[in-house]
Parts: C-alpha cells; structure tokens; sequence
C-alpha cells in the first residue's frame, strides 16, 4: 500500500501499538534548552530514573542566556542564572553533550541541530519547545513536547503518541523576487487559520517547496507549529543530502552510503492517501506582514488592514476588533503607513546565515532610520562566525544595527530584553501575540529583507522595490 | 500525577480565540525552576496594571469577586496555542482552575493538559458560547457540573456531552504513572533497538 513520509518514519519507529490510535514511538534524539529542560531532568533524578540513551540528548542554552558580547552567566531575566547553573550541572551529572556559553556549537537549538547534524532525515526528534518542527526539513519526524514528556523520552527513550491525522501542503509555481518561505508559511496560515492544520503531520510539498534551499525549508517547517500542525516536514532530496554531509554528528564514512540509501526511500509513494490535502499557486505570492496578534492575521506588504465589519463569523469578527485596538490601527490602514521602534532579525525562524545575507544585501549602504531600534542576532555561533567571515557584521553595524551573541533573545523576554512599551516592532522571528516581544508591544512578523528595509525607512516597507534597483 | 475528580464549580468566561500559553503564563513571569509559584502570575498581562506591577486591573473576569472560586475556564478557539511551555498548564492549577472548557486546543497544551490531570474538554463554538453567556448572568445560580466518567458538562439545567479518548480518559481518571507503565515495556523497547540498531547504525551515538 503506497505510504506518505510520514507513516514510513512512524512506522519504522513504532515500538508497540498500545490501542486506541496510540503508539510508543522509539526517540531517536532529545534536545533540551535551559527554559524547560532543567525541570525535566530534575524531576527524572528526584525520580531515581537515569537517562536511557545520554548520547542521544543534547543541551543547548538559548533561552536565558544573554546576548550582548561579552557575556557569561548573568541574564536580565529574573531568577535566569539559576536555570543556565542547573541546565550545566544536570548535564554534567546524567553525562550529556551540552552546548556552552562560550562553545562555538553554542546556538538557538532548532538552528544548531541542523547545523551539527544532530537532525537527520528519518530521525524521531523531540524538544519540550514548540519549534522543533523546524528540524523536519531535513525529512526528520520532530514535533515539541512539554517538560513532562521530555522527562518520559529521557527515562524511556520512547513516548507514548497519539497518531496525528496526514496532511499534505503541495505549493506550486515558482516565487516571485522578494518572496520567501516566510512569506508562503504567513499566506497560508492567513489563508487557512491558526489552527488550519490541528492534529495533522504535515508534509509540504510542490515546486515551490523543493526550489527552496535548505534553511528556507527549515523556515516554513519552523512556523507549521504556528498554523496548528503536529509538525511540518518535506521529503529529503539531493538538497538535503548536499547540507547533511560531513556535519559533525551526521554518518561518516562507513555507514553514509548506507544512509543515503535508506533516506533514498523517504518519500510520500505515488497514490499515497493524506487527510487533507491543499495545494496553492506560490507565484502570486507576496512579502507578507501581519496586522494583528496572532500569525493568521497576516496580508500582502502593499495592502491595508481589513474591515471587522465585512466578516460574517462574529468570532473572528471580535478577534479583529480587539487585535485592531491593540494594535492601534485600524480598517483601511496602509501597512507601509506605519512608523516603526524596532526591528529584529533573529529567532528559529530567520537568522541563519542566508537570512543574514539577505538581510545585508538590503542594508549595504544604506543608514536604519532614526528612532529605530535595530538589532540582529545570529541564530548560532558559527553562524555569526561565518557572517563576520563574510563582512556581513560590518554592514549591520554600519547600517546602524546592535550585532549580537547568539539566542533567542528578543523573540519574547529570553535574555530578560524586550521593546519598550508598547513599541512597534517589525520582526523576523515566528509569534505576533500580545505583549510577546515587551509590554503592549506591537510586533508586525516578516521576513529578514522586509524588516532590513523597513529598519531603513522607519516604517513598514515593501522589500521588492529595492530588489529592482529603484529607490 | 493529580487524578480529576468530577467538580461542581463556577466556570469563569474568558471567550477570545487563539489564546496563547504566553498570554496564560508570561515568560517573564518564570523565575524558577518549579511548576510551583506560577498561580500568581496566570494571565499576568491582562490581570494586572502596569507592566511588571501587581495592581489588579478591575475589568479582567479573573479579578472578579463572583469567579474568585471559579474552577473551569470557557475559552474561544485554539486554546493554549503557542509556546510548549507546561507552565502554562501548572499556573492554571495553581489558581484554581481544574478544567479548561474550549472549541479546540493547541497539540502541545492538550497533551500537557493530560500528563497533569488538568481536564480538557472539546465543546462545539455554540456550546461553549451558550456556557460563558450563562455563567456572565449568574455565576453563583449557574454553576457548572463536569463529570469526566459520564463524559458530560451540566449547567443551566442543560446537559453537553463531550468526546476524550479512552487513553486519556483512563490517565486522568487513575493518575498513572506514564514511565514506570513504559518501564515495564523494557524489555520490548530494548529488542526494537537492537534490530533497529543494525538497519540504522548511524542513529545511535555514544555520549
């Protein structure tokens, strides 16, 4: 019977079925950050459980660690230090790779997974973090879990899952300049709803998918979280056998044959049967922008804000007014009419090295606006390594952007920063919610180029002009 | 784990859709590493005043005298989106609340939901509405019945029945211990990954 990619990895992971559409499903990595890794393992040793598999668990600090240069264990966030101290030593004690303030491995978890080789197509990956969707770009099976449930994967090495539904995103068509994989994850979401893809393993596929390089992939996969999916992931292909080769933890020389053999086969079969299938033209995609406080909420860069008053369903209807008020702005309202405090390029979402570089090509030359609060952070060590190798570090700072240690940082409060009150903000990063960046702050998500050049006029802009040459 | 006992409580409406875990526990709100001390903080931005003060804001339905005991939540769509944080399911225990009544969940919340005996329960968008509209005429007279073994919500002389898989039903009502069940599967988890072992050596790392 013609499987999807999905039921393969589950299959080829399922321990033991335990009825009721629930599986115990062999883990194959746990990665834990500092916010909600170090409970998970104290509970385990109050417990008297030790760690089934310590090679299998990696500790990444990203959360509360500072970002400005020169920084050790101290964090504006409140109580912080202690979570970086019990992260490390519980790491030490259960024998556990940990990726240090101070190590060049050190970076945002869902970037330097990838970038280590610690995601591997067909791989089982958990993280008590909601993004871990990220890694299934790699063709991985990664999906975010709480603390309880890191503590069983931990313990057992396994969990117990409730199989989640298929469903299949086919994107056609080829992307216009200026539009990204941000962009095609904001229209969709916008399209379908936050919760579009709830209880669904979602496969994204299409010509517009498989013409994205392989961090753009990890962009779209990272935001299926944020349209309701258990996880977002897509097919291995030459790309992704390309980036896999020769990182640290990927197969080396004896078994990597063997192992493309074996992600050769990781592939939906023809016929293969989704529960829900949508597919969609990318070529008439634009850069996106949100207007409101949950991703859904989210429209062309040259458009203006809905009317509440034209929508039929009253839920929605009274979700707009309200996102409206916090927002302040209103039906009608040109997104490029509005002025901006802030702008951030960073997260999970869009800080690895090819965000960056676009980011910079916008920059080059060019002075961020005054009254704006720029700033970058590379979504890893090597990353800002590679970037400074490139000069792109010059040009952010130049232009007038902070340029930043890498973490999670402004995303929402990690390092114990966010925007001043009630700032505007325009964001690379992955959550629009109320007060997630600062108190009442108005965060409009995007992609890298679009903040980089609405960073430079001080309101929100359209990338696309400065791509066709004209200023 | 807490078992759920059936409640006959105040249910406190809090109908706006896409709810978020940092909405419901703030990341600035966490400064230990404990799931106890975080009641204080639920909902921190839209219950109190200024940022960071401790000054109630009058208008937020939790500061509201008639739902000072209240122990179910009704919610609008996609509630507990957002963050995995479990915080946000321990701060909703800690107030008080036992029981989150909503159209739909986020994946992650729910499933952290089960693993602490916080019951979730899936009502249709109408049933949840009519809930939260009788609960804002009279709290006290309305109150709400939830009975997890009968699988039903009463209130208002009107009865909603709701749908749980018989897994998570069983979780809830016994309070097992989810490891030491896995536990005893050991011996089979073992065998799986040492034939697994041999298909995909370069899945398995030594620490």
């Amino acid at each position: 019977m013609a499987r999807c990619l999905f039921e393969k990895i589950w299959q080829a992971h399922e321990v033991a079925d335990l009825g009721d559409g629930v599986s115990l499903i062999l883990v194959d990595r746990v990665l834990l950050h500092e916010r909600t890794g170090p409970i998970a393992l104290e509970n385990l040793k109050t417990a008297g459980r030790p760690v089934a598999n310590p090679g299998h668990v990696f500790c990444i600090l990203d959360h509360i660690v500072d970002t400005l240069p020169g920084r050790g264990d101290a964090t504006r966030v409140p109580g912080g230090t202690k979570f970086i101290t019990a992260l490390r030593e519980a790491a030490g004690q259960a024998g556990l790779t940990l990726f240090d303030i101070g190590d060049p491995r050190q970076g945002i978890t869902h970037v330097v997974s990838t970038e280590q080789g610690i995601a591997l197509p067909g791989l089982t990956i958990v993280c008590p973090d909601s993004h871990t969707c990220t890694q299934g770009a790699l063709g991985a099976l990664a999906w975010g879990i709480g603390s309880s449930e890191a503590e069983h994967a931990l313990a057992t090495g396994t969990l117990r899952v409730d199989k989640p539904k298929t469903m299949r995103v086919t994107f056609g068509g080829a992307l216009q300049s200026g539009v990204t994989a941000k962009d095609m994850i904001l229209a969709l979401i916008a399209k379908f709803s936050a919760a579009g893809a709830r209880g669904h393993a979602l496969e994204f596929a299409g010509e517009a998918v498989m013409g994205l390089d392989m961090e753009a992939r990890m962009t779209l996969c990272n935001m299926a979280v944020e349209f309701g999916a258990f996880t977002g992931l897509i097919a291995p292909d030459q790309k992704t056998l390309d980036y896999v080769k020769g990182r640290p933890y990927a197969p080396g020389e004896g078994d990597y044959d063997r192992a493309v053999r074996a992600w050769g086969q990781l592939a939906s079969d023809p016929g293969a049967k989704f529960d829900l299938e949508i597919s969609l033209d990318a070529t008439s995609f634009a850069p996106m922008v949100t207007w409101g406080t949950s991703p859904q909420q989210a429209m062309p860069v040259d458009g203006r804000v809905p009317d509440p008053g034209a929508e039929n369903n009253e839920d929605q209807k009274s979700s707009m007014i309200r996102a409206q008020d916090y927002m302040a702005l209103g039906p009608g309202t040109a997104l490029t009419d509005l002025s901006i405090d802030g702008a951030f390029i960073g997260s999970c979402t869009n800080s690895r090295i090819s965000d960056l570089r676009r980011a910079a090509r916008i920059l080059q030359g060019r002075k961020v606006a005054a009254g704006v609060r720029a700033i970058c952070v590379p979504g890893s060590t090597r990353v800002k390594s590679q970037a400074e190798a490139e000069g792109l570090d010059r040009i952010f700072l130049d232009a007038g952007f902070e340029w930043r240690e890498s973490g999670c940082s402004m995303c929402f409060f990690a390092g114990g920063e966010s925007f001043g009150y009630r700032d505007r903000v325009v964001t690379s990063t992955n959550r629009n919610f109320e007060s997630r960046q600062g108190p009442e702050t108005r965060s409009h998500l995007a992609s890298p180029e679009t903040v980089a050049a609405s960073a430079i006029e001080g309101r929100i802009a359209d990338v696309r002009k400065y791509l066709s040459g004209a200023k | 784990m807490k078992r759920f006992e059936d409640i006959t409580a105040v249910a406190a409406p809090l109908m706006r859709n896409n709810i978020d875990t940092d909405a419901i526990i703030p990341s600035r709100e966490i400064s230990g590493i404990s799931k106890a001390g975080l009641g204080e903080a639920l909902f921190a931005g839209w219950r109190y005043g200024e940022p960071g003060s401790r000054k109630p804001r009058a208008d937020f339905i939790l500061n509201r005298a008639e739902y000072a005991d209240a122990q179910v939540l009704l919610a609008g769509e996609n509630f507990g989106c957002g963050s995995s944080r479990e915080h946000a399911v321990w701060a909703l225990q800690e107030w008080g609340f036992r029981a989150v009544i909503a159209p739909s969940f986020g994946a992650i919340f729910y499933a952290n939901c089960i693993q602490n005996g916080l019951l979730p329960v899936v009502l249709d968008r109408v049933a949840v509405a009519h809930l939260a509209e009788l609960s804002a005429q009279n709290p006290d007279k309305n109150l709400l019945a939830l009975s997890l073994s009968k699988q039903t919500v009463m209130a208002g002389g009107e009865e909603f029945g709701f749908s749980l898989s018989a897994t998570h039903k069983k979780m809830l009502l016994t309070g097992q211990d989810q490891i030491a069940l896995t536990l005893e599967l050991r011996a089979q988890i073992l065998e799986f990954q040492k034939k697994d072992r041999r298909n995909r050596p370069w899945a398995y790392l030594q620490a």
